[in-house]
C-alpha cells in the first residue's frame, strides 16, 4: 500500500502539522509505543530538526502493563523498558504509534504516561489509521488513512526494526 | 531486532525445566519492570482483578515480602497464608489446602514449602498459575532468577564468568536452582564447601567441586555466599563455627585477595562474622542490598507472565 518513498512523506506531513500545532517545540516529547513507534519517534525528531527546528525530546513508552487484555493471551510478547525524558509536568506528550486500530494500545498508553507524572497535554500521531475503533478516540496527526475490512490486517515494515525496506502491506485473509 | 519468542508457561515451578531463551526472556522482562519501582507511582494496573495468595508453609519474611510488594505494585489482591495460621498444622493435607485455595479463585499461588515437590503436586491439580518460592532442598528459581539479574546488569553478561558458590550446597535449593541457571546461560561454576555439604556428585552436572576456597576465589568473578542454616544443619556434617570460617569463611584477609571488580552476593539473611565479614557485607564489591531491589524486578516479571497468561 505504501513503499519507502510514501511513508517518508506521510512522516514529514506529521512533523510540519506537530511544528505548526505546538509553536513550543522545547516543551514537545514525542513517546514512541515499541517497537516502531519508538522508531517513528526518532525518524520524526529527525524531520523536524532538519526542517530548522529544535532537536525535540522523544521516549518510549510500554504499554504491556497497561493493556486491559491480560488474561486472554495464549503467550505473552516481549515487554520493553520504558524511558522517559521526565519530569513531564508542562510538557505536550505526543504517543506515537504506528498503527492505530482499535484504539486500546493508545488508551493503555496515556494510562502509562499517568505512571511518570501528569503532562499539561496529551497527543496523539498514528502513521496509520485502519479505522475500526473500539474506545471513543482520534489521533491528531495521522499520516496516511487506510480504510480496512474486517478480516484484513496492516503489516509495518521498518528497516531499523524490521531489517526490511520500509512499507506497508495490506494482508488480506484467504477465503477458503 | 525484536526477538521471536514468547512466554507460554502458567508456572514457576523451577530452572531446570526451562531453556536459556526463557530465562534470558524473564531477566528481559525484569529489566522493564525494574523501571516501574522509580516512577511516580509505582504501580501498574497488570494483574488488576487477580487474586495472588501467598501459601508459605515455611516459615520467610523476605521472600514473602518480595512476593507481596511486587504482586501490590502489580495490582493484585494478596492474601497471606503462614504455616502458624494454616489448617496444616491442624492435619489437613496438601490436596486439602489446595482445593480450598481453588475455591477461594486464587489466580495465582505463590508456594513455600517443606517437600520438595510440593509446588508440582498443586501445579498438576489446579488451574490457577503456581509459582515457586522454595521447596524443600529442590528449588527456588526466582532468587536463582534475581541472582543472575544481579550479576548481568553489574557484569553485562553471564556467558564466560566464574562463579563460586560457597556453603551448604547439598541442601540448599538456591544452589541448585543458581547451578542450573548459571551453566544454561554459559557461567563456569565452582562450588566449594566442607565435603559433607559438597559432595563430588555434583560435578556431573558440570560444576567444579572444590574443597579449597583461595584457590577458587583467585579467579572468581562472582561470590555467592550461602547462609549457613543453622535450623536445617544436622551435626554430622557441620565441622563447627570457628573450623568453617576458618575453611570456609569471607573473611576480610580473603576478601583483599579477591579481584577488584568480584562481585559479592547473598541471598540472605547474613550470618555476620559467619559466612561472611561485615566488612566485606557492608563494602563497595557487595551487591546484597541490589539483589534485594532486583527481587522485586524479578518477581514482578514472574507474576506477570505466568499470571498475565490465558488459561484453558
Amino acid at each position: 500500500m505504501l513503499d519507502a518513498a510514501a511513508i517518508e512523506r506521510a512522516l514529514r506531513r506529521i512533523a510540519h502539522e506537530i511544528i505548526e500545532r505546538n509553536p513550543d517545540l522545547g516543551s514537545i516529547v514525542l513517546a514512541g509505543i515499541p517497537s516502531r513507534g519508538v522508531e517513528i519517534a526518532s525518524r520524526l525528531a529527525d524531520i523536524i530538526e532538519s526542517l530548522g527546528k529544535v532537536r525535540v525530546a522523544t521516549g518510549a513508552i510500554d504499554v504491556s502493563m497497561h493493556r486491559d487484555d491480560v488474561g486472554t493471551r495464549a503467550e505473552l510478547p516481549r515487554v520493553q523498558a520504558s524511558s522517559l525524558p521526565l519530569p513531564l509536568e508542562n510538557k505536550t506528550v505526543i504517543i506515537i504509534d504506528d498503527v492505530l486500530f482499535t484504539g486500546r494500545t493508545a488508551r493503555a498508553a496515556m494510562d502509562a504516561l499517568g505512571s511518570f507524572g501528569r503532562p499539561a497535554r496529551i497527543q496523539l500521531a498514528a502513521l496509520i489509521d485502519r479505522g475500526h475503533r473500539e474506545l471513543p478516540i482520534r489521533a491528531d496527526y495521522v499520516g496516511k488513512n487506510l480504510p480496512t475490512a474486517p478480516g484484513e490486517q496492516v503489516s509495518l515494515r521498518l528497516q531499523d526494526v524490521d531489517g526490511e525496506p520500509d512499507a506497508v502491506w495490506l494482508i488480506k485473509e484467504e477465503k477458503p | 531486532m525484536s526477538s521471536e519468542i514468547r512466554w507460554q508457561r502458567k508456572d514457576l515451578l523451577g530452572i531446570r525445566e526451562l531453556s536459556a531463551e526463557e530465562i534470558t526472556f524473564l531477566l528481559d522482562t525484569a529489566d522493564a519492570f525494574k523501571d516501574v519501582g522509580t516512577r511516580e507511582i509505582k504501580k501498574v494496573p497488570a494483574l488488576r482483578g487477580k487474586t495472588l495468595v501467598n501459601f508459605f508453609v515455611e516459615p520467610s519474611t523476605r521472600t514473602r515480602t518480595s512476593f507481596e510488594i511486587a504482586a501490590i505494585r502489580l495490582s493484585a489482591d494478596v492474601i497471606n497464608i503462614s504455616a502458624s495460621s494454616s489448617s496444616l498444622i491442624k492435619g489437613e493435607t496438601l490436596k486439602d489446602t489446595a482445593k480450598i485455595l481453588e475455591a477461594y479463585h486464587a489466580d495465582l499461588i505463590v508456594i513455600r514449602h517443606g517437600s520438595s515437590g510440593a509446588p508440582q503436586f498443586l501445579a498438576q491439580r489446579l488451574k490457577s498459575s503456581i509459582i515457586n518460592a522454595g521447596d524443600g532442598a529442590h528449588e527456588h528459581p526466582t532468587q536463582a532468577l534475581l541472582d543472575l539479574y544481579t550479576i548481568r546488569s553489574r557484569k553485562g553478561a553471564i556467558a564466560g564468568l566464574h562463579v563460586v558458590i560457597i556453603g551448604d550446597i547439598l541442601f540448599s535449593r538456591v544452589a541448585r536452582s543458581n547451578i542450573f541457571a548459571l551453566l544454561k546461560l554459559g557461567a563456569h561454576v565452582t562450588l566449594v564447601g566442607p565435603s559433607t555439604l559438597v559432595p563430588r556428585e555434583f560435578e556431573k552436572l558440570g560444576v567444579t567441586v572444590s574443597h579449597k576456597l583461595d584457590e577458587a576465589l583467585e579467579t572468581a568473578d562472582v561470590v555467592n555466599l550461602l547462609r549457613i542454616q543453622h535450623e536445617r544443619q544436622r551435626k554430622e556434617y557441620f565441622p563447627g563455627i570457628g573450623e568453617y570460617i576458618r575453611l570456609f569463611g569471607l573473611t576480610k584477609e580473603r576478601g583483599r585477595r579477591l579481584k577488584p571488580d568480584c562481585l559479592i552476593m547473598h541471598p540472605g539473611p547474613i550470618n555476620r562474622g559467619v559466612e561472611i565479614d561485615s566488612e566485606l557485607a557492608d563494602g563497595p564489591q557487595s551487591v546484597i542490598l541490589e539483589q534485594v531491589t532486583n527481587g522485586l524486578a524479578v518477581r514482578m516479571a514472574v507474576l506477570y507472565l505466568c499470571g498475565g497468561i490465558a488459561t484453558p
